[in-house]
Order: C-alpha cells, then sequence, then structure tokens
C-alpha cells in the first residue's frame, strides 16, 4: 500500500530531527549567555551532535549532513571556512567506521569512545586553525572546551537518546 | 507488556545497515534500532498488532536482511555502493580543503557570505537572546539585594566626588571655550552614535567576535568603532543588511593603535592567545601597571581618546593590558562615527559587503 502524503510528511520530518537538533545547537551555542568566562571554554556542540547521531542513526545524519552543519557553524560563528565542516566530516568518518564497536557497550565506553573522537577534533581544528590563519590558539583554552564537551557528553546523550527512543516508536 | 515470548530471539549477524529501520526478521518488523535497543513490531497468535522495545544484546550487529538476493549480485552492488560513498566523502574532504583556500583568496565572498547568514539568523538570534539577559538580570538583581545597603553608601560617596569633579569640569569648560575663542579654533566634527543589541557572541579560542542586530540600512558601516560606557569592545568588520559584525578587541586578527596615557608613548594594542599585550612601542616614557590605555588617532582606524583598558603588568619584557570592557557583560553597545576614513574603509571600497 502506497503510504499517504501525511505518513510521508510525518517520515521527512522525523528524519529532519538529528539536523535540526545539532543545527540548534549550534545557533545556541552563540547566543550570549554572559556567563563570566564561559565564551572562552565554550563546549564544542556539534561535535557532540554530530558524532552521537552518526553513530546511532548514520542513515539520518550522512557526510554532506555532517559537512553542512560544520560549515554553517563555520560561517555563523566566523572560523576559517572549510575548517569546521573539515573536523565534523572527519568525526562522522571515524565513528561510522568504528560503529560496530559502538553498538551494544555499556555508556562509559561510549563516553570514553566519545573522549578520544573529541580530543581528535579538537587537535585537528587548532592544527587546522594555527595552518589556515598563522595564529596560534591557546592550547589550553582549547583543552579546557574539550573537557567541558566531554563532562556535557552524558546530560546531551541522555537527550538525543529519548528523543532517538520516541522517534524509533512512533516511526 | 505480554508479548516478550512471541517476539523471537534476534539473530546475532553482523551488517552495515544497523542503524536502519524496517528490517523483517522471522515475522517480525524492526521499526527502528538505536543506541541501546530496537523497537520491534509483529503480531500475537490472536492476530493483535503490538510493539515491543528490545533492549541489549538481543539485537547487538543486527542486520539488513530484508531483500533477497544473488550472492554475486549484492556484492557488486555492494561494492559499487562503497565506492560510491568512499568518493563522495573524499569529494566532500576535497570541498573543505577548496573552501579554506577559497577563504583566504577571497575574503569579500566569504564576507558576503556569511553577512547573509548573519542577516537569515538575525530574527532568531535577536529571540533567543532576550531571556538569556534576562536570566543574568534576574540574577544580578538577587544579588544586588544582598549589598544593597553597602551599594548605597558608596554610590552616595561617589556622588559627592562626582559633584566636585562637575564644578572642576564647569569651570575647565568655561576656560577652554574662552581659550578656543582667543585661537580662533576649529572643533572637531560632532560623533553620531547608533545604539544597538549584541545578539550573538563567539569567545572560542580560535575567533572572538560579535553580532549585532543593526546593519547597513540602520547606517552602521565597516570600521566604526564599538564602545560601551567603559570603554572599546571593537570594530566593524562586516555589514549586511539589518546585522554586523564586531571584531572585538581579543581577537587575533584585531591590531589597535594606541596611547598610554601619562608617557604619551604610542603602541599598538595586540591579542596574544588569552591576553592583551603592547606591540611596537613608540616613545621613551616610563610605562607602570596602572597607565590608562586609550585609542590613537594613527592612521585615522579609530576616533582619538577612547578608553581601552589599564596596563596590568610587564611580564618579561611584555606589556599586558587589562581591558575596561569584558565583551561577555555586554548586552548593548554604541557604535561611533566620526566620518573617519582609514584602512578598513579603503577595504571596504573594494568590496564592501552592503
Amino acid at each position: 500500500m502506497k503510504p499517504g502524503l501525511w505518513h510521508r510528511l510525518d517520515h521527512i520530518a522525523r528524519s529532519l530531527v538529528p539536523v535540526l537538533l545539532i543545527l540548534g545547537l549550534v545557533i545556541v551555542s552563540v547566543v550570549p549567555t554572559r556567563l563570566p568566562g564561559y565564551g572562552t571554554v565554550a563546549p564544542m556542540l556539534a561535535v557532540i551532535g554530530v558524532c552521537h547521531w552518526s553513530i546511532v542513526r548514520p542513515d539520518l545524519v550522512r557526510p554532506s549532513i555532517a559537512f553542512g552543519i560544520g560549515l554553517f557553524e563555520d560561517i555563523l560563528t566566523g572560523t576559517p571556512l572549510g575548517l569546521g565542516a573539515f573536523v565534523l566530516l572527519m568525526v562522522h568518518g571515524v565513528v561510522v567506521a568504528q560503529q560496530r564497536f559502538f553498538l551494544g557497550k555499556s555508556f562509559f565506553v561510549w563516553w570514553w569512545a566519545f573522549g578520544i573522537v573529541a580530543f581528535a577534533a579538537a587537535c585537528v581544528k587548532w592544527v587546522g586553525f594555527v595552518a589556515v590563519t598563522g595564529s596560534v590558539a591557546d592550547p589550553l583554552t582549547v583543552f579546557l572546551s574539550y573537557a567541558l564537551t566531554v563532562f556535557l557528553y552524558p546530560l546531551l546523550g541522555r537527550v538525543f537518546a529519548s528523543v532517538e527512543v520516541s522517534l524509533a516508536r512512533e516511526g | 507488556m505480554t508479548g516478550l515470548p512471541l517476539l523471537p530471539r534476534l539473530p546475532a549477524c553482523r551488517g552495515p545497515g544497523t542503524g536502519m529501520a524496517r528490517t523483517a526478521i522471522a515475522g517480525n518488523r524492526v521499526r527502528g534500532t538505536g543506541l541501546w535497543g530496537a523497537w520491534v513490531v509483529g503480531h500475537r497468535t490472536d492476530g493483535r498488532r503490538i510493539g515491543q522495545w528490545v533492549t541489549g544484546d538481543r539485537i547487538a550487529g543486527q542486520g539488513r536482511r530484508d531483500v533477497k538476493q544473488p550472492a554475486g549480485q549484492m556484492s557488486r552492488i555492494g561494492a559499487v555502493r562503497s565506492l560510491f560513498h568512499r568518493f563522495a566523502f573524499l569529494t566532500l574532504v576535497g570541498t573543505a580543503f577548496s573552501l579554506m583556500l577559497l577563504g583566504k583568496a577571497d575574503t569579500v565572498l566569504v564576507d558576503r557570505l556569511r553577512a547573509s547568514v548573519g542577516d537569515a539568523l538575525t530574527p532568531v538570534l535577536d529571540v533567543l537572546a532576550r531571556p538569556a539577559a534576562n536570566i543574568s538580570d534576574m540574577v544580578e538583581n538577587v544579588r544586588g539585594l544582598a549589598s544593597i545597603r553597602a551599594e548605597n553608601a558608596r554610590l552616595k560617596d561617589e556622588n559627592a566626588r562626582l559633584l566636585a569633579w562637575q564644578a572642576v569640569a564647569q569651570q575647565l569648560e568655561a576656560e577652554n571655550r574662552t581659550l578656543r575663542g582667543l585661537l580662533n579654533f576649529t572643533p572637531a566634527p560632532p560623533a553620531s552614535f547608533i545604539s544597538t543589541r549584541v545578539i550573538a557572541l563567539t569567545e572560542g579560542p580560535f575567533v572572538r567576535s560579535a553580532l549585532i542586530n543593526a546593519g547597513g540600512r540602520d547606517g552602521v558601516r565597516k570600521g566604526q568603532a564599538v564602545v560601551t560606557g567603559a570603554g572599546l569592545v571593537g570594530r566593524i568588520d562586516r555589514v549586511g543588511l539589518r546585522s554586523a559584525s564586531i571584531l572585538l578587541v581579543s581577537d587575533f586578527n584585531s591590531k589597535i593603535p594606541v596611547v598610554i596615557e601619562p608617557s604619551r608613548n604610542r603602541a599598538i594594542l595586540v591579542a596574544n592567545k588569552n591576553r592583551l599585550q603592547l606591540i611596537y612601542m613608540l616613545g621613551n616614557g616610563p610605562v607602570a601597571p596602572g597607565d590608562r590605555v586609550v585609542t590613537a588617532e594613527d592612521a585615522n582606524v579609530f576616533p582619538p581618546d577612547l578608553p581601552v583598558g589599564v596596563v596590568s603588568g610587564i611580564d618579561d619584557g611584555t606589556i599586558l593590558v587589562e581591558p575596561f570592557v569584558r565583551p561577555a557583560d555586554v548586552e548593548y553597545v554604541r557604535l561611533v562615527d566620526y566620518g573617519l576614513g582609514g584602512i578598513l574603509r579603503s577595504d571596504s571600497e573594494a568590496g564592501d559587503v552592503r
């Protein structure tokens, strides 16, 4: 039986949820919080989003989408165009290649693996930034931003997991 | 749910489609697979449709097995698909590198792109920035209540001191007017101001910039100085129709000609990692912690005497400056236009993004 229009629209809307969530995180990350010191060590929210959704729903977060989100982040934040896109593309490529490793593992293994992926992403971004602009960003600040990203992962991971369950249940 | 025995144990086969839904397994249908389980839909013996969330190792490594195809044909299709995905991935990596080069080569095009995205997102960011500011104000108010008596006493004291200064200022103004009359002095053109809200702020390790919700249609121009009551915030480096981007004083690309007030030494203020420092110092006057640093009119980049910061220390021959303004605290800014030309203006004439 051919699915109806509403069914198809519902399906499209559901498949857009992960992308919209990650784009929302990118936008939220530039909203001024007025918390002293937060801006300097702001976490890499897009890396959390792309890493998580690339493992659980690689059919919805494809390389082109990871690239697009990175490009959007570059345009919005003013980092060299293409750098964020490259970093998120690498994150996507690595986690999709290691997808079998992630499946069925406990949460702490996920957290540990995410820590490694996010560290690699922070290093690639730092090296890329130095190569493109010639300016040396403070490694300590980059590390603190990375640490905050890893610290935030369990919280955002929970939110993503519950969204994913509801997507799967009614999908 | 009572349907558990009706759903068979899922086979532990491996495959690339683990994340894909709608896979038929043993008469049941997997509607979606997730991180910690899958939603499996099937029919009970009485014909009723049931769904069940199956978790853990029961679905680990579950593969896509819904299409029966000859083994040879499947492997060929798989190989072509894999090659296509690899090619697409490499193309995207190549595109990312090309964009990095394009960003270096054609800054006008990239600026125009950034300005358009900033314009498009301005309404969203404007709405999102308000609750954050309100919450911050509320916290500040509650914190202020605790010290309201001490604050009142401090303000009374300050008011008394400022009244004394007002008398001095009025006296100096009158004297100044008389002396200008005697010298036939031509005053500097009056500055015009645009007040606007900060709707986005990036203060990460790589870039320090902010977005304001006023653009070319409001009279914002590239190169204008951005200030608050306390001092300099940065300068406008990109202008869209209804938004503009500020290059903050703490950004790597920010180079500000300054004067150190008591000695009148001239220098360039730059950001190095997370601190501001002075380079290319001209003049032999002594510089000490506590000296005020203000903008210089050199190269017509900034209007003179806008307060920037204070010398905070000298570390191994490097003069460090503590800025007066912390961008994270800023909600509203003023754009000052003295009608200056300058370095950024000549850039903008080559390719203004407006």
